[in-house]
């Protein structure tokens, strides 16, 4: 009964999708801001990359909505596992040789790859969010080889709540500075470079920081309360 | 053929959510539900993706070998999936939490069990 129902529902979300779908054919240009972007973005921002471009400059703002949006998922996910009492803990089995040496092996590698990534994220694929989340995977490494070994909280905290200063910060300079938030207000220098572009590195590095501290304390409290 | 060559994208966004949607509405199972709901996510960034999509074209990004504007396809959407994805992550770990504290709670992750108890 309950499938049926369901089926038929979707049966029906389908049938209002294909008539939807029916008039925007794949595959073609749709929308005008994104032409202007791609034609203008170098001038106008400095980055090589548009979709830097657009998400730290053209729509700065909603990134930092959208990085609020992450903290307070994050704050929520706190919330909830540590009202719990922290009674019993379970011993956990050591990893194998190959495993905590393969781990300890890796894990800077990762993080000098997350870096790489968030500090470049005006010139290549790549910027804050995919850095900070490659910096979390090493995080997740460690826990999974080095058990015993834990990222202290505080420090986890002071790295997220500094990123997130960093950005609101360098958003109200431009405020100050040149009339509205998030102006670009650094010389944007040579494209193509590594210092270029403005603010646009100094704000996708602080997301980096913010992201992947933010995933790595999601993580540990998620293994803390599975102990 | 030519149907499905226009429209194979949407149609696997699309499926992915339906099934993400039909998952939610018919298992019992908490953490099935919450699979659901990341395949559903998945869906509709694979569609949103695919909107800006424009016939042979590359990543917005410039280049030594890709300097012309032309033939990039639409970096709007692409920034808007960028960060989704992240805070979908960050959602679905808020819902397992949740899950955590219902199983601690009630011993059992069926929803319909979970119903019927008192709170």
């Amino acid at each position: 009964m309950r499938k049926t129902i369901a089926i038929l529902l979707l049966v029906i979300v389908a049938l209002g999708i294909r008539l939807s779908l029916a008039k925007i054919p794949f595959g073609t240009p749709k929308t005008k801001v994104g032409r202007y972007y791609i034609e203008k973005g170098i001038e106008e921002t400095g980055a090589v990359n548009i979709v830097t471009s657009v998400v730290v400059n053209y729509r700065g703002f909603d990134t930092l909505g959208e990085v609020t949006v992450l903290f307070i998922a994050a704050i929520g996910l706190g919330a909830v596992l540590t009202a719990s009492s922290r009674g019993e803990t379970r011993k956990t089995q050591p990893a194998s040789l190959v495993l905590y040496t393969g781990c300890r092996l890796l894990f800077p590698l990762i993080l000098i790859f997350g870096s790489y990534i968030f500090i470049h994220g005006h010139l290549t694929p790549g910027g804050g969010f995919q850095g900070g989340a490659i910096v979390a995977s090493a995080f997740v490494l460690i826990y999974l080889g080095c058990r015993e070994k834990r990222i202290s909280e505080k420090l986890s905290n002071t790295l997220e709540s500094l990123g997130g200063l960093i950005f609101v910060v360098v958003g109200l300079i431009g405020l100050a500075v040149g009339g509205y938030f998030l102006l670009n207000f650094l010389p944007k220098g040579q494209s193509y470079l590594l210092l270029s572009a403005g603010i646009i590195p100094v704000i996708y590095i602080a997301i980096g920081f913010k992201v992947g501290s933010e995933l790595a304390g999601i993580i540990d409290k998620l293994i803390e309360q599975s102990k | 053929m030519s149907f499905l060559e226009n429209y194979a994208f949407y149609i696997g966004a699309f499926g992915l959510i339906l099934l993400g949607l039909y998952i939610v509405l018919v298992k019992r199972n908490l953490i099935k539900v919450i699979i659901g709901l990341a395949i559903l996510d998945t869906g509709v960034n694979l569609f949103l993706i695919c909107v800006g999509y424009i016939a042979k074209g590359t990543a917005p990004i410039f280049s030594a070998s890709v300097k012309s504007a032309q033939q990039m396809v639409d970096p709007v959407p692409q920034a808007l999936v960028l960060t989704a994805i992240v805070i979908g992550v960050a959602v679905l770990a808020l819902a397992l939490s949740l899950a955590i504290k219902l199983y601690q709670h009630y011993g059992t992750l069926n929803l319909r069990k979970i119903r019927e108890q008192k709170w």
